[in-house]
């Protein structure tokens, strides 16, 4: 049985394959529609995502299976005090397969060790979340159409920024991938992530604080949000969330084939005027989101 | 100052000034019914203090701990009042149970029964890696 923790657990030949699913569900909506009949997905959000949440009940759903779960921990019987270990012993009894979202960080690898059915880590604290990964993945390969040599400006929380995190780790796997690292100083990328991988894989990067310093090189632009739950100070948090404001006039230098991504929910950082800019491709990337995690559903359920 | 030798037993000599009393408890010698002698700030050629540790009686030392406390301290080992062995104790691929992790995101935090298991991600600049969080183990 195998389980997704983490994006290190999946390799670049599965990825491929997770792709070529995803695009082919894609192509051939009603040839998928009854794989999961009779299946059960349990998703347990010991914190609320909606988006999240909402994306994995849709794409079990178009599988043909059924969805159970509560949407916060208070619903649940964690509210008694119930560990991890004991909850998801019992949800496996119940269902086929289980995306989990839990605040702690390690929350869901405790429950692959104990879990009878495979588990899908919906995001772990400020830790993991290779579903959006692989979402951004997939996107990247349908928007550009490779994941080799492609210059990709990340923009806003670096620090804290998990997606960011797992894009740089994914993408150093491929070949030729430059980063352009966009952050005000108090939120530059950690030193581990430019230590233990972009420098021990031989990575481009170039470290910036204005959003239009390379803007003509960019093939990929990814901004992020400043989120308020990572700050201790709310001070800090008020005089960050609006530093990059990414609209239409920053855009002017940027190449015309360039895919600006968000793993939303965006707040300020992208303003409304670049929506329907056709470089704008971060809402699509959400519909992208429910066909990788389809394919996700098939592979660890064994299904082809 | 003058502390007796010892017939059967360790010096754990060359260890980092200051760490002494840190190994003596990780290795639980407090509850050994035989003579154990901690010398701190003694001087040294090498590293101008260190400290050692005598312990008057063959035991099972958790070389791991020694290890990942300071792979650059040597254990001899004493049988009839003379020194048949020395080594010095690797960096341990993995620990279990013998320091906890701090992050307080970190599910170890809430879930009591588990293992705190922290690895070895980088021998070279020994940096340990919570098994759960990742978070690096600050030292």
């Amino acid at each position: 049985m195998k389980n997704l923790i983490d994006i290190k657990d999946l390799s670049v030949e599965e990825i491929n394959n997770l792709i070529e699913v995803a695009k082919d569900i894609m192509a051939n909506r009603e040839k998928y529609s009854h794989k999961c009949d009779g299946k059960k997905l349990a998703t347990l959000f010991f914190e609320p995502s909606t988006r999240t949440r909402l994306s994995f009940e849709a794409a079990m759903m178009e599988l043909g299976g059924n969805v159970l779960g509560f949407s916060e921990a208070s619903s649940s019987s964690v509210s008694k005090g119930e560990s991890v270990a004991d909850t998801i012993r019992v949800v496996g009894c119940y269902s086929d397969i289980i995306a989990m979202r839990h605040p702690k960080e390690g929350a869901p690898f405790v429950a692959a060790q104990k879990s009878t059915v495979p588990i899908i880590n919906a995001g772990d604290g400020g830790h993991n979340h290779p579903t959006q990964t692989l979402t951004d993945l997939l996107t990247i390969n349908c928007e550009k159409g490779r994941f080799d040599n492609l210059t990709i400006g990340v923009c806003g929380d670096l620090k804290f920024g998990r997606t960011v995190h797992s894009l740089i780790t994914a993408m150093s796997r491929y070949k030729n991938i430059k980063f352009v690292l966009i952050s005000p100083k108090e939120l530059t990328i950690p030193d581990y992530i430019k230590k233990e991988i972009l420098e021990k894989n031989n990575m481009q990067y170039c470290e910036t604080n204005d959003i239009e310093e390379y803007m003509e090189e960019l093939d990929i632009l990814y901004m992020t949000r400043v989120q308020r739950e990572r700050f201790f100070n709310e001070d800090d948090y008020v005089r960050l969330k609006d530093y990059y404001i990414l609209n239409k006039e920053k855009l002017k230098k940027a190449k015309q084939d360039l895919c600006i991504m968000h793993p939303l929910p965006r707040v300020n950082e992208i303003a409304t005027d670049v929506d329907d800019d056709e470089r704008a491709c971060y809402f699509k990337q959400a519909g992208y989101g429910k066909f990788i995690r389809m394919a996700l559903i098939l592979k660890l359920l064994e299904i082809k | 100052m003058n502390i007796d030798s010892i017939k059967n037993g360790f010096v754990i000599d060359h260890i980092k000034a200051g760490k002494g009393m840190e190994i003596y408890e990780k290795l639980n010698l407090n509850k050994l019914d035989c003579q154990v002698a901690i010398i701190t700030n003694a001087k040294s050629k090498k590293t101008g203090r260190k400290d050692i540790i005598k312990i008057d009686k063959n035991i099972n030392i958790d070389i791991d701990i020694l290890g990942f406390i300071d792979p650059g301290i040597t254990i001899n080992i004493v049988k009839d009042d003379k020194i048949i062995d020395k080594f010095h104790p690797e960096a341990p691929n993995e620990l279990i149970n013998i320091v906890e992790c701090q992050n307080p995101r970190c599910i170890t935090s809430v879930e009591k029964d588990l293992d705190h298991i922290f690895i070895l991600t980088d021998k070279e600049n020994q940096v340990y890696r919570c098994k759960y969080c990742e978070m690096s183990l600050k030292r």
